[in-house]
């Protein structure tokens, strides 16, 4: 069962002093879903949140609010379905409990319907005990979950989140990740989350949106962002490690030969020969071995790169080894892998992967766009 | 009365002026500043002129009247109220507003809200025009005509005493007048700081 579209973009383009901001053809949430807008600085993914938000008025577009189009300019009652929460709390002055209040008074609730809403996020979000607090005494996590609270306690229909996690601390960013993951599960919220953090996107979303200069990448879910990249820009933003160009020398029976440089490459394609290819690797798809131990006929990978490392970067508990094959090649091993193979700059080692673990962009399909 | 009237009419332009993008504000901008600095006498000139027999509001009889002082007072503090309130409103961090409104405000409850989180710095406007009002002794000199038991004021008063060579008691008068701008800068600075502690 398709969910249906509770929001859609259509021809959506907005500009500002003569520069193009957005520009995307067509989008949606559906309802009920959590889409990721995912997107370096600059990209336009709090532009875009903001449109959804009606902050912003856009050159051209449509927006359709369950297959209605929305009148300009947008009625307060349309206005009122949406609630945002910012990268930063931006709380107002007063109380922990005036500020998760003030979205239900603008809607003229009064009294003990305030206090029971209230009292249920603030329990929520675990800070009832803070309820009395003036926000200037909050520490960063309380203050977000302040703001979370004053946005959710409105019960939008689309609940827009401006990297709300941006400006925490890792341990409590994932805390409140994983809580806010629940509270959208559990209550089937419809949401869109900007987020520069692909680790994040992947955690909370069903959908993701990449975006690039006002672009719409690719749009698809988590998985397919991750594995079957689009274009070169997706690939390497949700950190393929090995984005190489190359040629489809061969292809057979979805099997093809990628020739990169003097090397050659099979990979699960159906792209015909002759074709330019970007081709995606990730480094945590391949495995390494010492060179004399290498016996290609005892594994099931069906590439084998020597090459001689050049570089080795411990990152929590695992290590990024960077080999020499005539291109740089990034693999990612365990920590305890590498000292139980001493690993030492100079060793000369075999990466090993599978012609599965090999996705292909055909150069002409990121012309195309 | 002048301070009251000068904040009905300069919070509400003050707030539109910070909020509103449109042509012609930055006009309204650099008028709203030469007003912040408008010579009192010369305020007094013009509202003399107007309210004089012979000028356009004439047939009111408002010369030499507590109103016309009021009048005067109002054109000197207004563009200091609409100045403090509008550098007041725009030093809000523009998320705040953005915010405000994504929460689903009105108009009316999106600029009653600017308001209330701008309150700190509208005490100094509210000050500001005060400080204005309670100086001021040209305009309200001319307009008024500092008549005993009409239309003199602690100023005038002054003035009157130090012509006529009365020094003790002009002294007393600005003693009392420091006094109550003392009192009164008291209270604005208490509801401001304690606000902002």
């Amino acid at each position: 069962m398709n969910p249906s579209p509770l929001l859609q973009l259509e021809g959506l383009r907005y500009a500002q002093g003569g520069r193009t901001i957005l520009d995307i053809p067509a989008l949606e949430v559906a309802e009920g879903e959590t889409l990721a807008i995912l997107g370096a600085t600059g990209a336009g993914k709090s532009t875009l949140l903001r449109l959804m938000n009606f902050l912003l008025t856009p050159q051209q577009g449509l927006f359709l609010w369950r297959g209605v189009s929305v009148p300009r300019p947008v009625p307060l009652s349309i206005r009122r379905r949406v609630a945002m929460a910012f990268q930063e709390p931006l709380l107002f002055q007063g109380t922990v409990f005036q500020n998760v209040a003030y979205g239900l008074a603008l809607r003229g609730l009064r009294g003990a319907t305030i206090q029971s809403k209230v009292d249920e996020m603030l329990h929520l979000f675990h800070i009832d005990h803070l309820r009395h607090r003036s926000t200037r005494h909050l520490s960063g996590g309380e203050a977000q979950r302040t703001a979370l609270a004053r946005a959710l306690v409105i019960e939008p229909e689309l609940l827009l989140l401006d990297e709300p996690l941006a400006s925490l601390d890792l341990p409590t960013k994932e805390q409140l990740a994983g809580e806010l993951k629940h509270l959208l599960d559990r209550r089937r919220l419809t949401c869109a989350y900007v987020t520069h953090d692909q680790e994040e996107a992947v955690a909370i979303a069903d959908r993701i949106a990449v975006l690039e200069n006002g672009h719409l990448e690719q749009l698809g879910a988590p998985e397919e962002i991750f594995y079957h990249p689009r274009t070169p820009f997706v690939a390497r933003f949700v950190r393929t490690g090995n984005v190489l160009p190359g040629v489809v020398e061969h292809s057979q029976e979805g099997l093809a030969v990628i020739r990169l440089q003097e090397r050659r490459l099979e990979a699960v394609s159906d792209i015909p020969v002759g074709r330019q290819v970007w081709i995606c690797l990730r480094p945590e798809d391949i495995l390494l071995s010492r060179e004399e131990k290498s016996a290609p006929s005892r594994d099931s990978a069906r590439n084998h790169l020597a090459g001689v490392i050049t570089a080795m970067r411990p990152n929590g508990p695992t290590t990024q080894v960077t080999l020499d094959c005539g291109f740089p090649l990034l693999a990612l091993i365990t920590r305890r892998s590498a000292l139980d193979l001493s690993l030492a700059l100079g060793d000369r080692l075999v990466a090993s992967f599978k012609a599965t673990a090999l996705h292909l962009i055909e150069e002409g399909e990121t012309e195309k766009r | 009365m002048a301070i009251l009237l000068s904040m009905v009419v300069g919070i509400p332009l003050g707030v539109w002026l910070g909020i509103r993008r449109f042509l012609g504000r930055g006009l309204l901008v650099t008028l709203v500043n030469t007003g912040m600095g408008l010579p009192p006498v010369v305020v007094g000139l013009f509202v003399f002129l107007l309210l004089a027999r012979s000028g356009p509001l004439g047939g009111f009889e408002l010369l030499y009247t507590p109103t016309a002082m009021v009048i005067a007072q109002v054109i000197i503090a207004t563009p200091l109220v609409i100045g403090v309130t509008l550098a007041a409103i725009q030093g809000l961090d523009e998320r705040l507003r953005l915010q405000i409104l994504s929460l689903g405000a009105s108009p009316l409850q999106y600029f009653w809200k600017l308001i209330i989180e701008a309150r700190l710095s509208l005490l100094a406007a509210l000050a500001a025009g005060f400080g204005s009002i309670i100086s001021e002794v040209g305009a309200v000199m001319m307009v008024g005509g500092n008549l005993r038991g009409e239309t003199r004021v602690m100023t005038t008063a002054i003035v009157l005493e130090t012509r006529q060579g009365d020094f003790s008691m002009a002294i007393a008068l600005s003693l009392i007048l420091l006094l109550l701008a003392l009192l009164i800068n008291w209270l604005f600075t208490w509801l401001q700081q304690r606000r902002a502690l």
